[in-house]
């Protein structure tokens, strides 16, 4: 039974989805009994009330090791440990199978990505709608306020910990080495564990509500976090889970792109969205662990018995706010980086038009990701912790707009005098433009503390991330997918429903988030299950406006479903003539990415044939 | 140049007027924004008067910022679309350095402007009413020599009470305040991290365990104010909100001597009063 001859026995119950399920069930039981041991033995107060963190948390340990043994990821190490030859999964299996087991093809991973973020981001989307359902009118209506908090904090905790992949683990895993001119990712097992610890970290997270589900917030604040009932353990693993995965994506694009660039790419000409997903895999290899380390200590405050959080005890409830958004403050700029990166990547191609400044672009990334580091007490000016420091902080936060503004003005820039061709990934990235601009624009309000002093946990900042996020993130995340789609399904997506996608999603997000913005300045604080009747209409208006989002939402799967599975209309070779690499091969890409070596050119090298010299106009060498 | 069908004067042309839209937009939005769209209250404090300055300050800025944006976007999609089966092509233009340094030096002192009135707001006296910890940095100005009144405010879940240290550690779950004489409000938690908020009052301060975190306010005329827990603390936190009231001084004196008889049989079972309370951990509160 060895690696090149399977047998068909071996084909079907070999290391796969299947096993894994079977085999995290399996530990999980497990688990649970050896907790249950030890809290036979040492906490009383567990057995009162009936929860045992103990139990839960190593039935989740252990569940999650079976499931990753059961998928084939200790395959390798172990035939090494025994001396055996590794059995290294097989690269040229095809068909369905490939996508539910361990893989070493960076476009397989990066199809599983789309699909599992996908689906779970339809799930942390229904939340949302059940959230403005019960903020439709004031009063108490349809949640206990415990369930609705579980749904706010499932809600932000799967959009955050989820959405922070979505681009990087499609396009990055996809996409990036295509353009690199890579045959394969650096490291390819790293790579497929990513993908699969966060599938895990999200069917963990949403265990939370057997077990009473969390009342946190996606913050997860200490000590509330330590009070909680053992849904917490839920959020705690997931978050764990997720910096962990995220670590291991970033790291892998990061030597991805340092090592395996075709030799004729060289920094200076590297395609704009590589640069965007170098910088975010930057910052996220170095934000992320952070991430994993504070959720861990919360754990064993809650097993373990330590007081890292408890004041009464000698811990402080500060160390864990500095934990979280150390990481946190990055984590939303891990959120834009692709953003920006897409939206420069497209608006050559669809305005025709060399990219406008691309050193200026690049500094803008690398200068984001960097002060991204500095400014995260920012969330904390009204908490009392080193009050001294405000001014620097103030500092640090605005001067980020500087960098965010090399990327506005190449946006513009590229957009001037161009030849528009509004095609639905162009009107995505134009709306980026606009709610990214609303979405900066509001964070000044936070970011200058004494205006902070209202805006800080108000509905305001709610409405301010939501404009960064979504309109930053997940619009471009959309116009990636209508990019990039047909690249790697090799079939067309329907343009007319695209349209209809767009408009109705950009109108009813606009509309759902601003009033919210007024809302958050009349006085309403966040997470509040209700509310005086005086703030209704705007709640109405906003609750109503966030349904049609999430019909719009419908609509793009709709448009999937048929685009993908009805009508399936071939892809044209390069149909947004494009010049980047990731166009040269068919579509979708043969197994090793590239029959003949691509010819890497500039990648952002569109408009008619070169004019003369004009004094104040800088040349390609100058400028890219 | 030879091979761009618009010449130079009509690219110009397609600079002025986009930036005489802007403008245009600007001047008239602008105001009717600021007008008309709410900002937080104004008028019941210092703190909330300086903020109300503050944000339409930030307004003034922002609604232009915002209006480029979308007056560049709306003149591009229109002038600059095509539509034909055929690709053009634009020119081939790949920077222009002029430009790129006047942009950097626009949003830098724009930046650094921002920067100095956000700074010198935080650290004029009262820091703008936000929690400044334990040491502040800016005490609220005390002109005429009257001494502030401490009032302790004490989150737990799922209320706030208030213990007035100089009128005898008096406890009480309602909030009333003197108007015209500085408050100096001193936040702390029994159990998880709550935020004290009086919104009109333009006072916001979390209140941790185990911290004194202080904040000042003025209040400036009689009145009624919300105030509501700004930080998740439980599964009540939808709830934890109360009025407070600002009153003349008299009434003020009449109803501490009400509520210091009201209290008297339990007021003395209480701890003394403390900077901060440290109970033992509570391993589950909901």
């Amino acid at each position: 039974m060895n690696a090149t001859e399977p047998s068909l026995l071996r084909r079907l119950v070999g290391f796969n989805l299947a096993t894994g399920i079977v085999l995290a069930v399996v530990g999980y039981i497990l688990g649970r009994w050896l907790g249950d041991q030890i809290h036979g033995a040492s906490l009383d107060y567990m057995s009162e009330s009936g929860e045992d963190d103990v139990s839960l948390a190593l039935g989740y340990f252990v569940g999650l090791i079976g499931f990753l043994v059961g998928l084939g990821f200790a395959n390798y190490p172990a035939s090494r440990l025994i001396g055996r030859p590794p059995s290294l999964p097989r690269p040229d299996a095809q068909g369905i199978g490939r996508y539910f087991r361990l893989t070493p093809d960076h476009k397989v991973v990066g199809m599983q990505y789309f699909t599992g973020i996908g689906v779970f981001f339809f799930v942390a989307g229904l939340t949302a709608m059940l959230i403005r359902t019960e903020l439709l009118q004031p009063g108490q209506n349809i949640w206990p306020p415990d369930k609705y908090l579980t749904l706010v904090g499932t809600h932000g905790t799967l959009m955050m910990g989820m959405m922070t992949s979505s681009v990087l683990g499609t396009f990055g895993n996809f996409i990036a080495p295509l353009m690199i001119g890579a045959r394969r990712s650096a490291f390819p097992r790293l790579e497929s564990l990513s993908f699969w610890l966060l599938m895990a970290a999200g069917v963990i997270l949403l265990t939370n509500l057997a077990f009473g589900g969390f009342q946190t917030g996606w913050t997860g604040y200490a000590p509330l976090s330590e009070e909680g009932v053992s849904g917490i353990d839920g959020y705690l693993f997931f978050f764990a889970t997720v910096g962990l995965s995220m670590t291991l994506l970033g790291f892998n694009l990061v030597v991805t792109i340092v090592t395996m660039r075709a030799p004729e790419l060289r920094w200076g000409r590297l395609p704009i969205f590589v640069w965007g997903i170098f910088t975010t895999s930057a910052t996220m290899v170095l934000a992320a662990p952070v991430l994993t380390v504070a959720m861990l200590l919360v754990l064993l405050d809650r097993t373990a018995q330590t007081t890292f959080f408890y004041p009464a005890a000698g811990g402080s409830a500060y160390l864990f706010q500095n934990l979280f958004w150390f990481f946190g403050h990055p984590e939303v700029y891990l959120l834009m980086l692709p953003g920006a990166g897409i939206l420069l990547q497209l608006l050559p191609v669809f305005s025709r038009k060399p990219l406008w400044g691309y050193r200026l672009a690049v500094a803008g990334m690398l200068g984001i990701s960097l002060v991204s580091f500095m400014v995260w007490q920012h969330h904390l000016f009204v908490s009392g912790l080193a009050a001294d420091l405000r001014p620097f902080y103030i500092l640090s936060t605005e001067l980020i707009s500087i960098p965010t503004g090399f990327i506005f003005i190449c946006a513009l820039a590229t957009i001037w005098r161009g030849r528009l061709r509004l095609e639905v990934p162009m009107l995505f990235c134009l709306a980026w433009i606009f709610n990214f601009m609303v979405g900066g624009i509001t964070g000044i309000y936070n970011s200058d503390a004494p205006s902070d002093t209202t805006a800080h946990g108000s509905f305001f900042v709610m409405a301010h991330f939501h404009y960064t996020i979504m309109g930053g993130l997940v619009f471009t995340f959309f116009a990636a997918i209508y990019y990039w789609l047909p690249k790697m399904t090799g079939l067309t997506l329907n343009k007319t429903l695209g349209k209809v996608h767009f408009w109705l999603m950009f109108i009813a997000f606009n509309s759902t988030f601003f009033p919210l913005l007024i809302v958050g300045f009349l006085g309403m604080p966040r997470r509040i299950v209700t509310y005086p009747e005086r703030w209704e209409f705007l709640n109405a208006w906003s609750s109503v406006s966030s349904f049609v989002l999430g019909f719009s939402m419908l609509v793009f799967l709709a448009n999937l479903v048929y685009s993908m599975f009805i009508a399936r209309i071939p892809a044209p070779a390069n149909p947004w003539h494009s010049t980047s690499a990731e166009w040269q091969t068919s579509s979708p890409p043969p197994l090793h990415n590239f029959d003949n070596d691509p010819t890497i050119g500039d990648p952002h090298d569109y408009g008619r044939a070169p004019e003369p010299h004009t004094p104040g106009l800088q040349t390609a060498a100058e400028g890219g | 140049m030879s091979s761009d069908k618009q010449s130079q004067p009509e690219r110009h042309r397609d600079l002025l007027w986009f930036l005489l839209i802007w403008v245009v937009a600007s001047a008239v939005l602008t105001p009717l924004y600021i007008i008309f769209v709410p900002l937080p209250a104004n008028g019941n404090s210092n703190d909330a008067t300086g903020q109300h300055l503050d944000n339409g300050v930030l307004d003034a800025v922002a609604i232009p910022a915002v209006l480029l944006v979308v007056c560049f976007l709306a003149y591009a999609m229109v002038r600059f679309r095509q539509t034909g089966p055929e690709i053009e092509e634009g020119p081939r233009v790949y920077g222009h350095r002029g430009l790129q340094n006047v942009w950097i030096v626009v949003t830098s002192v724009l930046v650094t402007g921002l920067f100095a009135f956000g700074t010198w707001r935080i650290l004029a006296p009262g820091a703008a009413g936000s929690g400044q910890g334990a040491n502040p940095l800016s005490p609220a100005s005390t002109k005429g020599g009257v001494s502030p009144l401490p009032v302790q405010v004490i989150g737990q879940q799922w209320q706030f009470t208030y213990r007035y240290p100089t009128y005898g550690g008096l406890e009480t779950p309602r909030l009333v305040l003197p108007y015209g004489r500085v408050i100096e409000f001193h936040v702390t938690s029994l159990d998880v991290i709550h935020s004290f908020w009086a919104y009109e009052l333009g006072v916001k301060a979390d209140a941790n365990p185990g911290v004194d975190n202080v904040a000042y306010v003025t209040p400036t005329r009689p009145g009624g104010f919300d105030v509501r827990c700004a930080e998740l603390c439980g599964i009540w936190h939808g709830y934890m909100f109360a009025r407070g009231r600002v009153v003349t001084r008299p009434a003020f004196e009449r109803w501490i001597a009400q509520q210091k008889r009201f209290f008297e049989p339990v007021t003395h079972y209480l701890p003394p009063y403390s900077d901060s309370y440290l109970p033992p951990p509570l391993r589950r509160g909901g």
